[in-house]
């Protein structure tokens, strides 16, 4: 027996080496990446990136555009997501809620697997969706409707929609059943007891989950690329009007730039999206560790 | 049941029905718009023609190929490396490193698509130039190389997962019985947890193939059928992006929807079997 057990001594330290050898290659690609941007972009971080010549202040208060500045586009990217979680967050809520809380099996089931179809779809098909409702309302109200940020948020929307049925629904079903009866033994009716004991008692998770689809809202550009989005456009004035958005400025920028100031703009970009994007993910991770009771 | 009971329950439901309307409410816009073309009989000509716009041919097979050989690639060299660093969190498990990779891996799924696309222009492209000797460095390879990076977190969190769920009584019989870490893997892990890997496997495709920023700006975007790696290519989601600013009147730009309700079907049946993978757990 001895020689197959020096081989089985070999595949255990050949099993060990490749696994370490996976771990540390897959954290010196992310560290490279990451590094990179670092290097190339720390330095020109500052009031002046976002806000060009112009003096913050002005710049918020809209008494001046900002040409030279991140401003327009960061604004956009927070419009979209206003204007995305505004509205997937109710539809999300009330349906994840039934799945969870009314729904018999077969409608779950059926339920979870549309769900799950809607959450695959490239976000690229969402933004041919958008375009393909533009279409149809400029067909519909001879010609008034062009691509712009209320489309594209309504097409963002059906993006993190899952996310949000999806978190909802977990952090519901995660409620023991204890906690789930004790309302209900009390004589409080199924929307009493879901309002005054199930939600509160889910709302951390749900929160995270919201948080996820934010940062989701904030990152995707091929949504954007086809329902409005533009490279200059300044401050969006309305609903009906086309946006710049962080994103698109990156993707635009890695392909038009024309100097060497513009690129380094970019990777300022990148490394202001980065953050806002990882520090979502840290927030979100924080709320679900810190505030969740259950496990 | 009250009425505000009954009320709210018919409120949740109509707002679940939306939500499961809502995926087919996107196919269904898509289909309308391309029907013109299907109509018209070109839809095999489209399917399997070569693109040449100005002899009035607009067939979108070389990006229905680009999209699998990118996508495939870039699955061939995730998979080893997913699979590696998921045995690492869940079975190797050096104290701390374990959970600090476990964490990072989570935190991937947080960086934006487009930064990926944007370093790689800068970094991975001069590289792949450099190596390759030839051409422009935007070609398959390159593109593959970045998706591999993206679609890995999603793999090792799906393997990890299902590897934990392996029974804890069965691994600590094999300890018991003097088994190898190699052993536990082999004849425990495997088998119980293949269904997990299979179905981590196919989302990853999914995730791969429907991913736009990558392919577009590291793929080179070529029209014709690839032939080897360091070609370059175009998938379907770079051609939608791409296609979009043609004039919507015309033929070109209806392959578009196309090729949406392609990739609406390759990512559906994905969703489908990875389901069917999951059911054998």
């Amino acid at each position: 027996m001895i020689p197959s057990r020096v081989n089985g001594e070999a595949c255990d330290r050949l099993m060990t080496l490749f696994c370490w050898g996976c771990a540390l290659t897959l954290t010196l690609v992310l560290a490279a990446i990451l590094g990179f941007l670092f290097f190339k972009g720390w330095h020109v971080l500052g009031p002046k990136l976002i806000f060009g010549e112009v003096r913050p202040l002005d710049a918020l208060l809209f008494k001046k555009r900002v040409f030279s500045g991140l401003f327009p586009a960061a604004l956009g990217t927070f419009c979209l997501i206003c204007l995305a979680v505004g509205t997937a967050l109710p539809l999300g809520l009330a349906c994840g809620i039934y799945m969870a809380e009314y729904a018999s099996n077969r409608v779950k089931s059926f339920f979870s697997l549309m769900v799950d179809i809607l959450a695959a779809i490239p976000s690229i098909v969402v933004g041919l969706f958008g375009f393909s409702i533009t279409v149809f309302l400029h067909h519909y109200f001879g010609g008034r409707i062009l691509p712009c940020l209320g489309i594209s948020g309504i097409a963002l929307a059906f993006l993190v929609l899952p996310y949000i049925v999806k978190t909802t629904r977990i952090a519901l079903e995660q409620i023991p059943l204890e906690i789930r009866m004790t309302g209900l033994s009390l004589g409080a009716s199924p929307l009493q007891n879901l309002r005054h004991v199930l939600i509160p008692a889910s709302l951390s998770d749900i929160m995270a989950g919201i948080v996820l689809a934010i940062g989701r809202c904030a990152e995707d550009t091929a949504v954007i690329m086809l329902t409005g989005v533009v490279a200059t456009a300044g401050v969006p004035k309305s609903l009906f009007s086309p946006f710049e958005a962080l994103p698109f400025f990156i993707y635009y920028t890695a392909s038009e730039y024309s100097d060497p100031a513009e690129l380094e703009a970019a990777y300022g970009a990148a490394l202001i999206l980065l953050a806002i994007c990882t520090g979502l993910f840290i927030i979100s991770f924080q709320i679900k560790r810190r505030y969740n009771s259950f496990n | 049941m009250d009425s505000g009971d009954r009320a709210a329950r018919r409120l949740f439901f109509s707002a679940g029905l939306t939500c499961a309307l809502a995926g087919l409410l996107v196919l269904g816009f898509m289909v309308v718009l391309g029907l013109p073309l299907i109509r018209s009989g070109m839809l095999w000509d489209i399917l399997t023609g070569p693109w040449s716009p100005d002899h009035g041919q607009f067939g979108i097979l070389a990006m229905a190929v680009g999209s699998v050989y990118i996508a495939g690639l870039s699955l061939i060299i995730a998979f080893p490396v997913s699979l590696g660093a998921s045995l690492f969190i869940e079975v190797v498990r050096p104290r701390g490193a374990g959970r600090l990779l476990e964490w990072l891996v989570r935190l991937m799924t947080a960086i934006p698509t487009v930064i990926y696309g944007f370093v790689g222009i800068f970094l991975l492209v001069p590289l792949v130039r450099s190596f390759s000797g030839q051409g422009s460095g935007l070609c398959i390879l390159t593109a593959a190389l970045m998706l591999a990076v993206l679609i890995c977190p999603t793999m090792i969190l799906f393997f990890s997962r299902s590897i934990a769920r392996v029974p804890r009584t069965w691994l600590d019989a094999v300890d018991a019985m003097g088994g190898t870490p190699y052993q536990k893997v082999r004849h425990i892990i495997f088998p119980a947890a293949w269904p997990g890997i299979v179905s981590g496997t196919v989302l990853a495709f999914g995730r791969a193939v429907g991913d736009t920023l990558i392919a577009l700006m590291l793929g080179g975007n070529a029209v014709t059928l690839p032939e080897s790696v360091l070609d370059s290519a175009r998938t379907l989601t770079a051609h939608i992006a791409l296609v979009i600013a043609a004039d919507f009147d015309s033929l070109e730009f209806k392959t578009i929807f196309i090729s949406g309700i392609l990739l609406y079907v390759m990512t559906g049946l994905g969703i489908l079997a990875a389901r069917a993978a999951e059911k054998n757990l």
